[in-house]
């Protein structure tokens, strides 16, 4: 059943490609605009390349949060999925796989080429698109509960980034964190242990939490 | 069977209704009626167990339905005013994918059959987006055709119908209350059902 | 005696309870508060490495740890409301959150004005002070998503799922925080640094604990009474209320 849901929400990303590039295009000119605000310092840019690609990712994943719901809110596919004999926990999860896929995986694809931006050494890009590739999609979940929650409310858009940014900090602390440590010649197994277990207890509790949300917000 | 007693439903300040009972045996049909914002939508989703009532209990074959859960979901098919259909998919896909949320996956050929027999034959591969309002209200019916489930709950599912698919409509009704299933179903067109036993609730 | 406690989880007996209990304490809040103050800028020794400056974590210490205990509590209640639908629990969350808020605001500031002299700047990225103001956009968010859902019962039910995300992040938060802190700054300032407090510091900061419970409790009670009179605006009980049959 969860396939079902991962291959609609493909296939409709498929037929409304330019969704999925906005996001994409957002988090490049996120990136792209701090060496202007910044300055072309290669020292700077360096430590500052991490924590910029990760906040811009937590940006640019949190805006399409809107999406996850909203599209089957409005048309009464959502009133079937709470209504549908599978657990609205698989649905859910489906929802959130299928928003990373939309939305993480082109940003993990992409960071590579922004890190080169900031004169990123070739481990550190390594690491750094690592990281992105574990933490992503806990944006993903814990943002689904968000995104649950302010179904059909009105101004959704920017409280849901009042619930949700607070949430992404650990995740934002240890993505970035590895990164440092490697460039800090130190040892970086140790966050994606700590990124990798955020990212278990998010599957096990964040499908559950928003379905719960769904069933408050429909009810 | 399915059975309401002492319903309540509050929308903000507003008390839609409340001491509503009624029960629908198999074989039976109700018509939900009354003026835009007497609540017929507010009662049909309360029934489907989408939102609680302020007061009262729904119970199917004697159990209340929030015990039974997935037990329910699985008997039980609900049409919203809303179709569930995308407009990026083709009849086909939006058929499948509603089928299979229900529980009841089918393939391409069997899809394909449902559309036809509503009328829909040759539009099966056509965007949702380029069909009539009508022909969208058929593809959302033909999962009717499909399911093999006991109660339908039916938010006007006549709205946007052209004569002979309300005629087509009311034979699919039939068919199922013959099989001992039961319908309850909100509409503004009446709808002369000579075989079965028709309740009819009147909200105010 | 037997006293029936359901009695009181009726929004209208609590109504009354809580109008009854106010006073006591309010005088309580009062009273500690006079004494605390006086110990704390009066009767407490200077502190000879930080002068007198460090008097304000008589204030900056209690509003912390209340801004920490409140947020639990809210949790705790509203996560009851959605649990077992008892109204009354959620509409005490609702009460609580911008106390909460509040205490978590003052802690930040007076946290600032330790830091001007102590420091030399007005904001340190400290654990202590970055776990709080993390907690202040908790606090945020639960008041906003309350706010801007109109449906009551909708308002509870989704605050109480944020409130207990919240809850179950807090502490993740607390430590990846403290470990980016340790990790950036080596051995941070923390603000409570004498290993050995004085007698009259630790009861000044105590007595400050117990005012800024009563008050919390105080706040607490008077929100919940409005938000019950709201609530219930068209039962029969507030119509008589609004008469004067009752009271």
């Amino acid at each position: 059943m969860i396939w079902w849901i991962i291959k609609r929400d493909l296939l409709l990303a498929m037929r409304r490609r330019s969704d999925v590039l906005t996001t994409l295009f957002f988090f490049v000119i996120v990136v792209s605009l701090f060496p202007l605000g910044v300055g072309p310092e290669a020292s700077i840019l360096r430590i500052m390349a991490s924590g910029v690609v990760w906040v811009a990712a937590l940006l640019a994943s949190m805006l399409s949060l809107g999406r996850m719901f909203s599209s089957d809110y409005a048309d009464g596919t959502l009133e079937q999925m709470l209504l549908s004999p599978v657990s609205l926990s698989a649905l859910v999860m489906g929802k959130a796989i299928s928003h990373w896929l939309v939305t993480g995986v082109p940003l993990v694809l992409m960071a590579p080429v922004l890190g080169i931006q900031y004169d990123l050494p070739v481990e550190a890009l390594i690491v750094l698109t690592l990281s992105l590739l574990l933490g992503t999609p806990v944006l993903s979940l814990i943002g689904a509960i968000g995104a649950a929650l302010t179904l059909g409310l009105r101004g959704g858009g920017v409280l849901v980034s009042i619930l949700v940014l607070p949430l992404y900090i650990p995740v934002l602390i240890f993505g970035t964190g590895a990164v440092e440590a490697s460039t800090a010649g130190m040892g970086f197994g140790a966050h994606f242990s700590i990124l990798g277990a955020f990212l278990l207890v998010s599957i096990v509790f964040s499908p559950w939490a928003t379905a719960a949300s769904l069933r408050i917000s429909m009810g | 069977m399915l059975t309401a007693r002492n319903l309540e439903c509050i929308r903000g300040e507003h008390r839609l209704f409340s001491n509503l009972s009624f029960s629908v045996n198999p074989g039976e049909l109700m018509f939900v009626g009354g003026p835009n914002g007497s609540g017929k939508t507010s009662l049909l989703r309360l029934l489907c167990g989408l939102s609680l009532p302020d007061d009262g209990e729904i119970y199917w074959n004697g159990t209340d339905i929030r015990k039974l859960g997935v037990d329910y979901r699985d008997v039980m098919t609900y049409l919203g005013h809303l179709g569930g259909i995308k407009d990026d998919l083709t009849a086909i896909e939006n058929l499948r994918i509603s089928c299979a949320l229900a529980g009841c996956e089918i393939d391409e050929d069997q899809a394909a059959d449902a559309l036809g027999q509503i009328g829909l034959a040759g539009r099966e591969m056509l965007p949702a987006r380029v069909l009539s309002q009508g022909q969208r209200r058929r593809v959302a019916l033909a999962r009717l055709l499909v399911t093999r489930t006991k109660l339908w709950i039916l938010d006007e599912p006549l709205t946007a119908l052209d004569v002979a698919a309300v005629e087509l409509i009311k034979g699919i009704l039939e068919h199922n209350l013959a099989k001992g299933g039961m319908v309850i179903m909100t509409t503004h067109q009446e709808l002369v059902m000579s075989t079965v036993t028709v309740h009819h609730l009147v909200l105010s | 005696m037997t006293i029936n406690w359901f009695k009181y989880a009726s929004p209208a007996s609590f109504y009354f309870l809580a109008g009854r209990m106010i006073p006591y304490f309010s005088i309580a809040a009062i009273i500690f508060l006079i004494v605390g103050l006086y110990i704390a800028f009066f009767s407490a020794p200077t502190d000879f490495q930080q002068g007198e400056a460090y008097r304000i974590i008589f204030i900056h210490v209690p509003a912390a740890w209340m801004s920490m205990f409140l947020y639990v509590v809210m949790a705790f209640w509203a996560g009851i409301g959605l649990a077992f639908n008892t109204r009354l629990s959620s509409m005490v969350a609702s009460a609580i959150a911008p106390t909460g808020a509040m205490f978590t605001f003052l802690a930040l500031w007076t946290g600032a004005w330790w830091g001007k002299p102590m420091w030399g700047t007005w904001w340190v990225w400290d654990a202590r002070l970055t776990s709080e103001l993390i907690l202040f956009f908790l606090y945020i968010g639960f008041m906003s998503l309350q706010a801007a859902i109109d449906d009551p019962r909708r308002a509870d039910k989704a605050g109480a799922i944020i409130a207990l995300v919240g809850v179950v992040n807090i502490p993740i938060i607390y430590f990846s925080v403290q470990w980016w802190n340790t990790l950036h700054q080596g051995a941070s300032v923390s603000l409570i640094q004498s290993p050995k407090m004085a007698t009259a510091m630790l009861s000044g900061m105590l007595i400050m604990a117990l005012a800024v419970w009563m008050y919390s409790i105080v706040m607490i009670l008077i929100r919940a009474r409005l938000i019950i009179l709201e609530r219930e605006r068209h039962t029969a009980w507030v119509s008589e209320l609004k008469e004067g049959v009752l009271e």
